[in-house]
C-alpha cells in the first residue's frame, strides 16, 4: 500500500491546480444566469494562468516540486513542464477565444470550460506520467472530456456525428493501447517504464510478444496523433466539431500523445531502436503523404485544416524518428509553432464561420481582403506559418526537424517531408487566393471580433514571428527539457 | 560615418522594408501619396546601392557578422564583392523605375502594391548580399511571398494560375536546396559560406558521389530559377500574366538570382561535380537558346515574345557560367546585367503599349511608327540593344560568351551564334510588323505617344544601354577580381583532386 506523502502532492501541483478550479467551475455553474456564463470562462482562464504560474514557480525553484512522485508512476521534470505550459498555452487560448463563440451559438454552458481544464489535467497527466497504467488514465481522462466537447454543439447533426464517431473509434483504439501495456505487463511484470524497459531485451533481441506490445501501444498512440492508417475519423471530426474545439483537439490531445510517444519510444525503450525506427519511418511518410494529398482536393476549410493537421503530425514523427536530444527539442519547438498557428487559424475561421458555422467554405471567404485587411492578413500569416515561409515559426520548425533528421541520416524521409511542404503550399494557397485574389463581396465582411479573441489572435501572431525570428531563449528551453528525459 | 560605413548593407537591406512600413501605416485612402513614398524609399535605396557598388573594394566588401540563432548556429553574415554589388546595383536601379512605370497604370490597391514591391526589394538585395547559407535561404523563401501577390492581385486573366505555378516551381527546388544547406551543414560544421568554404578546400569532406548529389540540390533550385530548359515552363505564364512592373522585376533581378545562385554556390563548393556535369549543363542551355529563339519567333503575343527570349537570353548567362572560363563568366555576369536593363525596357515598352490598347497581340497592331514616332523610336533602341548590337550593352556579354566557348568547344560557338542570329530574326520581325507598315487598326491612328513620366524612364534605360555598350571597363574592372578568384579555385580543387586520385580514402566523407 502506496503512502501519500505532501511531496507527492507538490509535484503534481499544476495539476491539481487545474482539477480544483475545473470543479469549481462546475459548481457555479447553476448559480449563474444568462451573460455572466462569460465569468465562468474567466475563472477557467485564471485557473490556467495559475497553473502555469505554479510551473514557472518550480521550474525556478525545483524544491520540492520536481522530482518523481507517487513510488515513480509521475515524474515531474523539465521534460513534463514544458509540455504541460504548451498544454496550459492551448487551453487558454482556446477558453479566450470560445467565451464569445458559445454565446453566439447558444451553448454558453459552464460545463465548456470545465470539460476543456479536465481534458488539460489529463493530457498533463500524459506528459507527466512514467507509468503506463498513469498515462492510460491520463489518456482517457483527456479523451472523454474531448469526446463531449466534439458534440457541443447538441443541435447540429454533425457535430452529433463527430462525436459519436470519435467516441466510438477513440475507445477501440484506447483499447489497443491497454492491449500493449497488457503485453508490457505479462512480459515484465510491471507497468512502470523504467523497470519495464530493461526487461523487455537486449537491443535486438526483442520476443516477437515484446515487439508486438509496442507496436500495439504505438497503433492506441497514433489513432490519437491522427498519423496514417489511422486517421480516417479526424476530417469527419475536426469539421463536425465546433471550431474552437477542433482547435483544442488538433494540438492537445496531438502534443500530449507525441509526449507519450517520446517517453516510451526514444526515453525508456531504447532497445528496440531498430522496430521502432521502422514504424517511425513508415508512419512518417505515410501521414505526410496521405495528409497532404487529401488537403488538395477540400473545399471546406475545417476540413482542409485538418488534413493538413494530419500533414503536420507527419513532419513532427519525422522529428521523432530522428530522436536524440536534437529530435526531441526539434519536436518540441515545432509542436509549440503549431499550436500557436493551428489554434489562431481555428479560433479566425470559428468567428468568419458566424452563427451555427455557416461559412466554413473557400468560397465564403472571396474578396474578405479588400474588406477587412487586418484579418486577412491575420489568417495569411498563419497559412503562411503552416504552409512554412521564412520568418514565421513554421519554417524554423520544419527546419529544426529535418536538421535533427538529416543528423540521423533520414536523408530520405527529409527531402520526402520538404517536398510534401512545397506541395503543402497549394491547397493553403487556395485560401489566399480566395481572400485577396477575388473580387467578389464576403458576408464574413460583418463579422465583429470581440477583444478576447483579438487578445488570443495577438497572442498566436506576436508568436509565431517572435519564434521564427528570436528562437534562441526558447530553443534553449526545449533542449533543456529534451535532455531532461535522459537523466 | 562609421557608423553607416559599418551598416551599410542592413540598411540597403531593410530601407524598402522600411518605406513599405511607412506606406502601410499611412492607411488605405491616399494612394498618390503611397506611390511617392515607395519611389523616395526606392531612389534612396539606389542611393545605398551605388554606394555600395563604388565603395565595396575600400570597405572590405560593407562585412558584417552578428550572431543570430544559437544551436545551430546561424548568422547575420553580410558582404559583397563585384559580383553581389553589381546585382544589388541593378536591384536598385529598376525598382525606383517599377515604382515609376506603375505610377498610373496600378490604381487599384495601389497601397498593397507598393507595399509588396518594396518588400519583394528587400528580399531580393538580401538574396545578394547573405554569405550565411541559412540566411541565403531565408531571403529567398521571403521573397516569393510578396511576387506571388504582386502577380496574383495585380496580373491579367491567368493570375491566380500563373502566381501559383511560380511558386510551387520554386518551392519545389527550394525544398531540395534546403536539403542540401543542412546535409552540408553536417558535413562542415557551419552555414558560413567562408568557413564551409574552406572546410571543403582544407579536408576535402565530400565524397564525389555526396558532392554531385549536392550539386545536383543546388543546381536544379538555381536551374528552376533561371530557368534552364526543361524547367521553364513557369516563365511564360508568370511573366504573361504579371503586371509590368512584376516583369521587369522578374525578369531583371529573379531570374538573375538563379544565375547568382550557381555562381556563388554551384561552382566554389563542388567544383568536381560542376566540371563533371558541365557539358551536359552546357548543352541544356544552348538547347534553351535555339528553343526560346524559335519559340519567341512564333509567338502572337508580344509580351510572351519577350519572355522567351528571355529564356534564350539566360541560356547565354547559364552557357558562360558552365564554360568555366574566366572571360565567359564575365560575360555571362555582365550579360545578366544587360538583359536585366533590355528585357527590362522591352517589358516596359510592352506595358506601355498595353496600357494604351489592352491588347498586346502583335496583329492588332501595325503602323505605330507613324502614330508613335518617340516611342517606336525608343523600341527600335532597346530592340536593338536585347539582339546584341555592337556599341550597346548586349554586344559586351555575347561577345565575351563566345569568345570563352571556343575555347572549350567550337560547336557550342557555332550553336550560340546561331542563336544570336535567331534573336535578331525574331526581334526584327517583331518590330516590323508592330510598327512598320500601313496603319490596319483605326483605334491605333490617334494612339498618344509618350508622356514626360514615360520618355524620363525611357531616357534613362536608353543612357544605361549606350553607356554600358560604349564604355563597359569601368563595370568589367570590378567584375575582374572576384571572378579571378573563383576561377582559381575552381582549377586548383579540380588539381588538388586529380593529383590524388588514386589514393582517395574512403574514411572521408559520410
Amino acid at each position: 500500500m502506496m503512502t501519500l506523502l505532501p511531496v507527492d502532492m507538490m509535484r503534481i501541483l499544476p495539476e491539481i491546480i487545474l482539477s480544483v478550479f475545473a470543479v469549481l467551475v462546475m459548481l457555479l455553474e447553476p448559480f449563474v444566469r444568462g451573460a455572466s456564463k462569460k465569468l465562468l470562462g474567466w475563472l477557467a482562464l485564471l485557473g490556467v494562468l495559475a497553473a502555469a504560474g505554479s510551473t514557472v514557480r518550480i521550474w525556478l525553484y525545483p524544491w520540492p516540486g520536481m522530482g518523481t512522485a507517487f513510488g515513480g508512476s509521475v515524474s515531474a521534470d523539465e521534460f513534463s513542464f514544458f509540455f504541460i505550459n504548451l498544454f496550459l498555452l492551448v487551453a487558454g487560448l482556446v477558453i479566450l477565444g470560445s467565451m464569445d463563440y458559445l454565446e453566439r451559438n447558444h451553448a454558453d454552458h459552464g460545463e465548456f470550460y470545465a470539460l476543456t481544464l479536465m481534458g488539460t489535467v489529463g493530457m498533463c497527466f500524459m506528459a507527466a506520467s512514467t507509468d503506463l497504467i498513469m498515462i492510460f488514465l491520463g489518456l482517457e481522462i483527456s479523451s472523454i472530456a474531448t469526446y463531449i466537447l466534439a458534440g457541443y454543439r447538441r443541435d447540429d447533426r454533425l457535430s452529433n456525428e463527430a462525436a459519436l464517431k470519435y467516441f466510438l473509434l477513440g475507445s477501440f483504439a484506447t483499447a489497443f493501447f491497454l492491449y500493449g501495456i497488457a503485453f508490457v505487463y505479462g512480459l515484465t511484470g510491471t507497468t512502470n517504464l523504467l523497470g519495464a524497459s530493461t526487461r523487455m531485451g537486449a537491443p535486438g533481441q526483442w520476443t516477437a510478444f515484446a515487439q508486438a506490445g509496442l507496436i500495439l501501444m504505438f497503433v492506441g498512440l497514433a489513432f490519437k496523433l491522427s498519423t496514417a492508417p489511422f486517421q480516417i475519423w479526424a476530417p469527419d471530426v475536426y469539421q463536425g466539431a465546433p471550431a474552437p474545439v477542433t482547435a483544442f483537439m488538433s494540438v492537445g490531445p496531438k502534443a500530449a500523445a507525441f509526449s507519450v510517444l517520446i517517453r516510451i519510444f526514444l526515453g525508456s525503450f531504447t532497445s528496440a531502436n531498430a522496430l521502432s525506427m521502422k514504424i517511425l519511418w513508415i508512419s512518417a511518410a505515410l501521414t505526410m503523404c496521405v495528409g497532404n494529398l487529401g488537403a488538395l482536393w477540400q473545399s471546406n476549410v475545417k476540413r482542409l485544416l485538418a488534413y493538413s493537421a494530419i500533414a503536420h503530425a507527419g513532419y513532427v514523427l519525422v522529428g521523432v524518428a530522428a530522436g536524440g536530444s536534437k529530435g526531441i527539442s526539434g519536436v518540441m519547438y515545432y509542436l509549440t509553432a503549431y499550436a500557436l498557428m493551428n489554434v489562431g487559424a481555428f479560433l479566425l475561421i470559428a468567428y468568419l464561420a458566424g452563427p451555427d458555422e455557416q461559412r466554413v467554405e473557400i468560397k465564403d471567404y472571396h474578396g474578405l481582403a479588400t474588406e477587412r485587411p487586418a484579418v486577412a492578413a491575420c489568417l495569411t500569416v498563419f497559412f503562411l506559418s503552416l504552409a512554412g515561409f521564412p520568418t514565421t515559426a513554421g519554417f524554423l520548425g520544419k527546419f529544426y526537424l529535418f536538421r535533427a533528421a538529416i543528423h540521423s541520416h533520414l536523408v530520405g524521409l527529409t527531402i520526402l517531408a520538404l517536398l510534401n511542404s512545397a506541395v503543402s503550399v497549394y491547397y493553403y494557397f487556395k485560401i489566399i487566393v480566395a481572400m485577396y485574389m477575388n473580387e467578389d463581396k464576403t458576408e464574413c465582411a460583418s463579422v465583429t471580433l470581440p477583444w478576447p479573441v483579438r487578445a488570443a489572435l495577438g497572442v498566436s501572431v506576436v508568436g509565431i514571428f517572435y519564434l521564427g525570428l528570436a528562437p534562441n531563449d526558447f530553443m534553449g528551453l526545449t533542449l533543456i527539457a529534451s535532455t531532461s528525459l535522459f537523466k | 560615418m562609421d557608423w553607416l560605413n559599418e551598416h551599410t548593407l542592413t540598411i540597403v537591406i531593410f530601407l524598402p522594408l522600411l518605406g513599405a512600413v511607412v506606406i502601410a501605416l499611412l492607411g488605405r485612402t491616399r494612394a498618390s501619396s503611397a506611390r511617392a513614398v515607395a519611389l523616395l524609399f526606392s531612389l534612396l535605396t539606389f542611393l545605398v546601392s551605388m554606394r555600395v557598388y563604388l565603395g565595396f573594394e575600400t570597405c572590405h566588401g560593407f562585412e558584417e557578422m552578428v550572431p543570430w540563432m544559437g544551436s545551430p548556429p546561424v548568422n547575420y553574415h553580410l558582404a559583397v564583392d563585384g559580383l553581389s554589388a553589381f546585382m544589388i546595383l541593378l536591384t536598385g536601379f529598376l525598382t525606383p523605375l517599377c515604382v515609376l512605370v506603375s505610377w498610373k497604370s496600378i490604381t487599384e490597391r495601389a497601397n498593397e502594391f507598393f507595399i509588396f514591391l518594396l518588400a519583394l526589394q528587400t528580399g531580393m538585395i538580401g538574396v545578394f548580399a547573405s554569405l550565411d547559407l541559412l540566411l541565403f535561404f531565408f531571403f529567398w523563401e521571403v521573397m516569393l511571398i510578396p511576387m506571388y501577390f504582386l502577380i496574383g492581385i495585380w496580373g491579367h486573366e491567368r493570375r491566380v494560375y500563373a502566381s501559383i505555378k511560380f511558386v510551387l516551381y520554386t518551392m519545389l527546388g527550394s525544398a531540395l536546396m534546403l536539403t542540401g544547406i543542412i546535409y552540408l551543414y553536417n558535413v562542415t560544421g557551419s552555414f558560413d559560406l567562408p568557413r564551409v568554404m574552406d572546410h571543403l578546400v582544407n579536408y576535402s569532406a565530400l565524397s564525389p558521389v555526396a558532392e554531385r548529389w549536392l550539386f545536383l540540390a543546388f543546381f536544379i533550385a538555381f536551374a528552376i530559377k533561371v530557368p534552364v530548359f526543361p524547367f521553364h515552363t513557369w516563365l511564360p505564364d508568370a511573366h504573361v500574366e504579371a503586371p509590368t512592373a512584376g516583369s521587369v522585376i522578374l525578369a531583371g533581378v529573379l531570374l538573375k538570382m538563379g544565375t547568382y545562385g550557381m555562381l556563388r554556390f554551384c561552382l566554389p563548393l563542388f567544383p568536381d561535380a560542376a566540371n563533371a556535369f558541365a557539358p551536359v549543363i552546357c548543352f541544356l542551355a544552348i538547347v534553351g537558346i535555339i528553343y526560346g529563339a524559335l519559340v519567341a519567333m512564333v509567338q502572337p503575343d508580344l509580351k510572351k515574345l519577350v519572355a522567351y527570349s528571355s529564356v534564350a537570353h539566360l541560356g547565354f548567362c547559364v552557357l558562360g557560367i558552365f564554360i568555366m572560363r574566366p572571360e565567359a563568366v564575365e560575360g555571362a555576369i555582365y550579360q545578366m546585367f544587360s538583359h536585366g536593363v533590355s528585357t527590362g525596357a522591352l517589358f516596359m515598352l510592352v506595358g506601355m503599349l498595353y496600357d494604351r490598347r489592352h491588347t498586346r497581340l502583335i496583329k492588332e497592331f501595325g503602323g505605330l511608327a507613324t502614330s508613335m514616332p518617340i516611342y517606336s523610336t525608343f523600341f527600335l533602341i532597346v530592340t536593338l540593344s536585347s539582339l546584341g548590337l555592337p556599341i550597346m550593352n548586349g554586344f559586351v556579354g555575347e561577345f565575351l560568351i563566345i569568345v570563352g566557348s571556343f575555347y572549350r568547344h567550337a560547336s557550342y560557338t557555332v550553336f550560340a551564334s546561331i542563336g544570336v542570329v535567331l534573336a535578331a530574326v525574331y526581334l526584327l520581325w517583331a518590330y516590323q510588323r508592330v510598327f512598320y507598315g500601313e496603319i490596319t487598326k483605326e483605334k491605333n491612328r490617334n494612339i498618344a505617344d509618350c508622356d514626360l513620366r514615360e520618355k524620363l524612364i525611357l531616357t534613362i534605360m536608353v543612357i544605361v544601354i549606350i553607356g554600358m555598350g560604349v564604355y563597359p571597363q569601368p563595370f568589367l574592372r570590378r567584375l575582374d577580381r572576384g571572378v579571378t578568384t573563383m576561377m582559381f579555385r575552381l582549377n586548383r580543387k579540380s588539381l588538388l583532386l586529380t593529383d590524388r586520385a588514386p589514393a582517395r580514402h574512403p574514411g572521408v566523407g559520410r
